[in-house]
């Protein structure tokens, strides 16, 4: 799910094409905000109402947008891996026993409603037109809706995920901003491998399209300044010496990951072989890890186990997936890292930036990559890059260029998330 | 021959080292004595004038300071609430099993599975920015002028504190971990999940000590509207102490608590090799979703029972089979016990579906009644008072229990601890949103 709409294929066509997804936010006034800009997903890209089935409708009143997104992603995933799930066919038999299937969601902080909340609230303020507890203790706060608190929980993107799709098996919500896509996918390899589930529904998805995410993201100083009228797509540039931050997007991917024996057993089309995962923390000279200055020997730590994990050699990657935010300090740190796994071969890699066209989207930013690494796999073909030059200036192949096709074998993603959490996933070629 | 015996050393995950930091105490001595005192931790809120709420009571932690335990308390300056639990619990985990970084010998072998929850909203500037920036015509929020309130008023360390990931982020810059590192967040279930996922990681070899636990407050103001909206807290107007009844006849819903736990979990070949001392075994993990509704627990007791039965087949015990002595082989559950109506009585028939006739000769008690409900910290404390009664020999009450409920009949250690040889333990949560997870420890036995 991402600003290009539900499901791979637009996503896949805009990324190759070289269109962005970059538009004015037009849910709310963000003029007084540092970014007046997002790769939003637009009302007529996603009805939620029309993704869940029939009987679920009622349930998408208690959807916050992050949750949309991670239905609308599952659906889109199910769909395209051809199971058959308590939605997609009530009354028949699912393609895999409920209780052997899990279900792993990275989510971010869901903030509330501003309008939600300050309309149950008009009738408590205080004399200084602050916040009157008092009040609303006695009456205001039956304003909101009883399950209010359930929009707004992070694991209610898994939750209801696992009820429309009926995943009894193990099932988690991991909260490590960008990281959690990634951590998810690799907590669904590692549950599969130990036997508790043959599948999983692995990813995550976030939107920071809202006044507390603009304002937190500001804060952390990770956001390009483009005023109203200014154009969005060119203030994201991942890996050029220039850059200035990022640009945040709505969306997130759900995979099917499942066991090499399920999907042969039912014949299934793999997209690509998930063949080594890690994780690391990095060194937080801030300790909450906005400056990540010092982390790149612990994010080449986590790529460096990912290919021990799997058992390969660096020289076998054939393009990487990084976080490449545009946020400059962040971007170099990344750089740093993969210089000291691939050395001197790294600038003949090609890196995949997919900030300029889909933002950056939170807990579901990581899932991205490691969905668009597949595709590349699938179709032997890199996406277009856009904005950056002179990225050999830190040492890496991410210039603007149409997209191309090419021989892959493996994709490295690697992230790493405001908190210092980093992730790596190695893909390949299924045998 | 049970399951775990068949590991290698580098399989079996043991627990060396725990702390936590709860509304009766911040060390394991003080709570373990309070618990055994059948002490409460309830009383009227403080954190925010809650008494038009319709619950304006919780358990709440009292006259802490995290600073004292801390190398270098500048480093965590800002530190939410969360984060200074957690740093509070994980030093005395820490210290207790004698770790630093020469012991540890690999501090990128040292991870961290949290189950944290999110910060505490700074609520009077948030709801101002909400309230001041509101448009009487439109009848919306004034986009422009929200950011120009919120930027100006709200505090930039204070946001960033709010996400969850941040007691973590607070570990690993207190300890140095490097390792492998996860907060997950599935609401009431979540610190028994970090505990259940630590141990898968530490058996994949992916790390050789894992800092696991949760720390978590919800006592605020959109905290307890959020719960008093579910009718899930109590609202009992009588003596706070008395508000969690789970098991009873007369239980209400829930009293929110607060706080932390952290355990110290290591592969049994890295104790050795430091010559640590073990101080139980984790043998089981077991972890479903209900796929059921939202806000309801599936009423057979179906996603429950399959964690525990999971749990029990990865131990290697046979729920319906007695030891040698003629005992069940379980020999306690810690319950997730809530204290709600729904809660307590699928609890009691998951159990029943699980153990079958074994089940009644089942101790099993809610910490609860007493700590109240510390939301994703409950498990980790939960799962640490297992620990500590294998070591005293001494089972936890669930106390105010006075009404028996013919839909809760088992043995739930009515107000009074009781000794009792306790070898083996499951501990239960189950979150909203139908997340259900067990662990089973044991006494660590070479």
């Amino acid at each position: 799910m991402s600003g290009f709409g539900i499901g791979m294929d637009p996503l896949w066509a805009g990324l190759c094409s070289g269109a962005s997804a970059i538009r004015p936010i037009t849910a709310f006034d963000p003029s007084g905000f540092v970014t007046t800009v997002a790769a939003t997903i637009l009302p007529e890209q996603l009805d939620i109402r029309s993704v869940v089935p029939k009987n679920y409708r009622k349930a998408t009143k208690v959807m916050a947008r992050d949750i949309e997104i991670a239905v609308a992603a599952a659906a889109a995933a199910v769909a395209s891996a051809g199971l058959t799930t308590r939605a997609t066919a009530e009354g028949v038999a699912p393609t895999i026993a409920p209780e052997r299937v899990g279900c792993h969601i990275g989510a971010g902080l869901i903030p509330a409603d501003s309008d939600e909340l300050a309309s149950a609230m008009l009738n408590c303020r205080d004399a200084d037109g602050g916040f009157d507890p008092g009040e609303w203790g006695r009456a205001g706060m039956n304003n909101l809706t009883p399950l209010w608190l359930l929009k707004y929980l992070p694991n209610m993107l898994a939750c209801h995920v696992t009820i429309i799709h009926d995943c009894q098996g193990p099932s988690n919500t991991l909260t490590c901003a960008e990281s959690s896509g990634a951590l998810s996918i690799g907590e669904s390899m590692r549950v599969i491998r130990r036997g508790d589930a043959d599948a999983c529904l692995s990813g995550g998805g976030e939107s920071k399209v809202s006044y507390m995410g603009l304002l937190r993201q500001t804060f952390a100083n990770r956001l390009a300044a483009v005023p109203v009228g200014a154009d969005g797509i060119s203030a994201v540039r991942p890996f050029d010496p220039r850059a200035t931050g990022t640009v945040l997007g709505e969306g997130g991917a759900i995979l099917i990951t499942e066991g090499f024996d399920s999907a042969k057993s039912r014949g299934a089309k793999a997209f690509a072989e998930l063949a080594g995962f890690a994780a690391s923390q990095c060194a937080c000279i801030d300790t909450v890890g906005v400056d990540l200055s010092d982390a790149a020997p612990d994010i080449a730590a986590a790529i460096e186990n990912a290919l021990e994990n799997a058992k390969m050699n660096a020289s076998e990657i054939d393009a990487i997936i990084p976080l490449g935010s545009g946020i400059l300090n962040v971007d170099a740190v990344e750089a740093k890292a993969l210089r000291l796994v691939f050395g001197d071969r790294l600038p003949k890699i090609p890196l995949i930036t997919l900030a300029p066209q889909i933002g950056i989207c939170g807990a579901g930013s990581s899932a991205l990559a490691a969905a668009v690494a597949a595709q590349c796999i699938h179709e032997q073909k890199l996406p277009a890059r856009l904005t950056t030059s002179g990225s050999a200036a830190l040492g890496v192949d991410a210039d603007a260029r149409p997209s191309c096709s090419a021989k892959i074998s493996s994709v490295l993603v690697t992230t790493t998330g405001m908190g210092g959490q980093s992730a790596a996933i190695i893909l390949r070629r299924p045998a | 021959m049970s399951a775990r015996n068949d590991r290698s050393p580098s399989e079996r995950v043991v627990v060396s080292g725990m702390g936590w930091v709860t509304p009766l105490g911040h060390d394991l001595e003080t709570v373990w004595a309070a618990l055994m005192r059948g002490a409460s931790g309830m009383a009227p809120i403080t954190r925010f004038d809650a008494r038009t709420f319709p619950t304006s009571f919780a358990a709440e932690v009292k006259n802490f300071d995290v600073n004292v335990l801390l190398k270098d308390p500048t480093a965590h300056a800002h530190a939410g609430i969360n984060s200074q639990f957690a740093l509070g619990a994980a030093v005395q985990a820490w210290r207790q099993a004698g770790l630093d970084v020469k012991t540890a010998r690999n501090m990128r072998r040292v991870g961290i599975y949290l189950g944290a929850g999110e910060g505490v909203i700074d609520t009077p500037n948030y709801l101002a920015a909400n309230l001041k920036a509101w448009d009487a015509q439109t009848g919306k929020t004034d986009g422009a002028k929200w950011a120009e309130i919120g930027l100006r008023i709200l505090n930039s360390a204070g946001e960033i504190e709010q996400e969850p990931n941040m007691p973590l982020a607070h570990i690993a810059r207190e300890f140095g971990a490097r390792g492998p590192a996860y907060n997950c967040l599935t609401a009431c279930a979540a610190s028994t999940q970090a505990i259940g996922e630590a141990v898968s990681i530490l058996r994949h070899g992916e790390a050789d000590v894992m800092i696991a636990g949760g720390a978590h407050t919800m006592i605020h103001v959109l905290g307890v509207t959020g719960f008093n909206r579910l009718t899930a807290l109590s609202t009992s107007k009588e003596d706070p102490c008395k508000a969690s009844r789970p098991f009873d006849l007369t239980r209400g819903g829930f009293v929110m608590g607060e706080g932390a736990g952290m355990v110290i979990l290591e592969t049994l070949e890295h104790a050795r090799a430091r010559g640590a001392k073990p101080l139980a075994e984790l043998i089981g993990f077991g972890s479903s979703a209900d796929s059921y509704r939202i806000t309801d627990i599936e009423p057979t007791g179906r996603g429950a029972a399959a964690a525990m039965l999971q749990a029990l087949s990865q131990a290697g015990i046979d729920p319906h089979a007695r030891g040698a002595d003629g005992r069940p082989l379980v020999d306690y559950i810690s319950a997730h016990g809530t204290g709600t109506k729904e809660n307590d009585s699928i609890e009691t028939l998951a159990v029943k579906r699980v153990f079958g006739e074994l089940a009644r000769e089942i101790p099993m008690s809610s910490v609860k009644s007493m700590l109240g409900h510390l939301i994703a910290a409950a498990g980790a404390v939960e799962f640490i008072t297992c620990v500590m009664a294998i070591h005293r020999g001494m089972l936890p009450p669930t106390i105010n229990y006075s009404n028996p409920d013919p839909e809760c009949d088992l043995d739930y250690v009515a107000n009074t601890p009781r000794a009792a040889r306790v070898r083996t333990c499951l501990s239960n949560s189950f979150g909203f949103g139908g997340q259900n997870d067990t662990v089973c420890v044991t006494a660590f036995d070479e």
